[in-house]
């Protein structure tokens, strides 16, 4: 699949001395939702930022759809809608126009057709003649999306979409995404929920401390790094793990009624049969069986321990 | 030319001024005919003429620069301001608009506003003396030269402030003592040698002398001089506007 959005070797210091962005490569494919991962102050929105010609790099480039950020910089922005983490909106203007003005900003001659549709599809036009201050956080949410859908972009910028979004609006966000890239448009979002990403994303980028510490397919990494964990119930408790079984690593939980296995899913064997037979030899009978996949989050969060 | 984006600023601003109409035309308004009802009337009765011009009408030109300075800066300063206070600024920064751009429209509006109420004044003016203009073509270009030169300083001003004290602090420390002291009132000629020396590093000196000059065909300084000082004006601050974005000075990290 053909990149849109090229990074490469792209760093930011700020005057502090502070290195937001260490010699980052990354490339975005056409047409997916991308999801880029990491803890507070990783370098997620500098990324963005420097992207979307708000924050200059220090080094290295960006290309959108071929168009040097930089160099070519209306072709490169143009293409790009952006939807900030922080809810900021000119609170006394009213909705209609100022998705109107974002629109005109882009250089996109007035369209209140298209306009229409974005505020209906964001289940705003009852709103459109209020003012901005009169909205609800989820609104304003909302609101900033369809400023950055205003002038039809081709990638969206989903910095944080739904940082302090209730539940039902953030399954309504999760469709309209979806509907966004199935009609075409790049999607990259920044999340801190990770179930978000589970959901959403076709791959996921994790940034730490200014790095890409790893892009993979999303359903790779979890096959790749997602451990499977195997839960014992045993019909007696047991005051100890008999050293016939020692091998197996296994924890024991719930008061002694439980027995804990992790394998690895890559492995060739899982070692689930020799652990059935060596409880029977041991004299432990049970009475059920529980597997449970690790999540995302279990990932996430222990590759960013291995980082630090 | 991404003149779409020209056009959505400059009519953002002008919605802005629209909506708080009663507070940029009223408040001018009131302190001109406040201004004509203390000198005009009650002072100036008593003061003879200035350059064969009665003291009611010499002070009109004053009167107009008094606002179309304050109302250049503060309405482009704040223009500006504004969206970096509440980060709004974000949307013109990843937008495909140039610097030239920015300022065009930013200042056109902020410029546009003044010379409004530059005009509005005017016509106040008119109701307390005789309203005569000797050079129209000259007054219109020192109302819309000036407009222009200090909505840029008020950009300059709007892209320094880092709150709102400083932003108010320059117009009300700086340019309304200029004001007064560079020949709003008063000729710099009746002052003794040494402050009309003085008076001569004043700026606002050479502006309001060009404008009277538009009326009455008298000024301070010659026009040649006015006119010059003026462009210099103009031009210096629009190399601290491009310094600015060529450097990203508080607006690009």
């Amino acid at each position: 699949m053909n990149a849109i959005i090229s990074i490469t070797n792209l760093s930011k210091s700020y005057a502090t001395g502070f290195q937001a962005l260490k010699d980052v490569s990354l490339e975005i494919r056409k047409g997916e939702i991308f999801a880029l991962l990491g803890p507070n102050g990783a370098g997620k929105t500098t990324l963005i930022s420097t992207t979307c010609g708000i924050v200059r790099p220090t080094s290295g480039s960006v290309t959108v759809d071929g168009h040097d950020i930089i160099k070519d910089y209306r072709a490169a922005r143009s293409l790009i809608g952006l939807v900030p983490q922080e809810l900021t909106t000119d609170a006394f203007e009213s909705v209609w126009n100022t998705v109107s003005f974002s629109r005109g900003l882009f250089g996109k001659s007035p369209n209140p057709a298209h306009i229409e549709k974005v505020l209906r599809d964001l289940s705003l036009w009852d709103k459109k003649d209020n003012r901005i201050m009169t909205l609800s956080g989820g609104m304003k949410r909302r609101l900033l999306i369809a400023k950055a859908l205003s002038h039809e972009p081709k990638i969206l910028f989903l910095d944080e979409p739904t940082a302090g979004v209730d539940v039902n609006l953030r399954r309504d966000m999760w469709a309209l995404v979806r509907a966004l890239r199935d009609s075409g448009v790049t999607i990259i979002l920044t999340t801190h929920y990770i179930d978000e990403a589970e959901e959403m994303a076709d791959r996921i980028g994790v940034i730490n401390q200014g790095e890409i510490i790893l892009v993979e397919n999303k359903v790779e990494l979890m096959h790749k790094l997602g451990r499977k964990q195997l839960t014992v119930q045993l019909h007696q408790a047991i005051e100890y793990v008999p050293e016939s079984l020692a091998a197996y690593r296994l924890e024991l939980m719930t008061d002694g009624t439980e027995l804990v296995y992790r394998y690895d899913t890559r492995a060739d064997q899982t070692g689930i049969a020799s652990l059935l037979a060596a409880l029977g030899k041991a004299g432990i009978d049970f009475k059920d069986l529980q597997t449970k996949q690790s999540s995302l989050e279990d990932i996430f969060v222990s590759l960013v321990r291995e980082g630090q | 030319m991404n003149f779409q984006a020209i056009r959505a600023i400059y009519s953002f601003e002008m919605s802005r001024t629209r909506r708080t109409l009663g507070q940029s035309i009223i408040s001018p308004v009131i302190s001109t005919v406040l201004y004509f009802i203390v000198f005009g009337s009650a002072i100036g009765g008593r003061i003879p003429e200035i350059d064969g011009v009665s003291y009611g009408a010499f002070i009109v030109p004053g009167l107009v620069m008094l606002s179309l300075l304050g109302q250049s800066v503060s309405n482009a300063s704040f223009g500006i301001y504004f969206p970096r206070f509440t980060g709004t600024i974000y949307e013109l920064l990843s937008a495909p608009v140039s610097y030239l751009e920015i300022v065009v429209s930013y200042v056109g509006a902020a410029a546009t506003k003044s010379i409004v109420i530059g005009v509005i004044i005017l016509a106040t003016a008119g109701l307390f003396v005789p309203l005569h203009i000797l050079h129209p073509g000259w007054m219109i270009l020192f109302l819309v030269l000036t407009a222009i030169t200090f909505s840029l300083l008020g950009f300059i001003l709007g892209i320094w402030a880092d709150g709102f004290e400083k932003l108010q602090m320059v117009p009300l420390l700086i340019i309304t003592p200029l004001t007064f002291l560079g020949g709003s009132f008063y000729s710099i000629n009746i002052l003794p040698p040494f402050w009309k020396t003085v008076s001569l590093f004043n700026p606002v000196v050479y502006l309001v002398s060009g404008f009277r000059w538009s009326f009455y065909g008298v000024g301070d300084v010659s026009l040649g001089i006015s006119l010059g000082m003026t462009l210099l004006f103009l031009v210096a601050f629009l190399a601290i506007v491009a310094w600015i974005f060529k450097t990203g000075y508080r607006i690009k990290a």
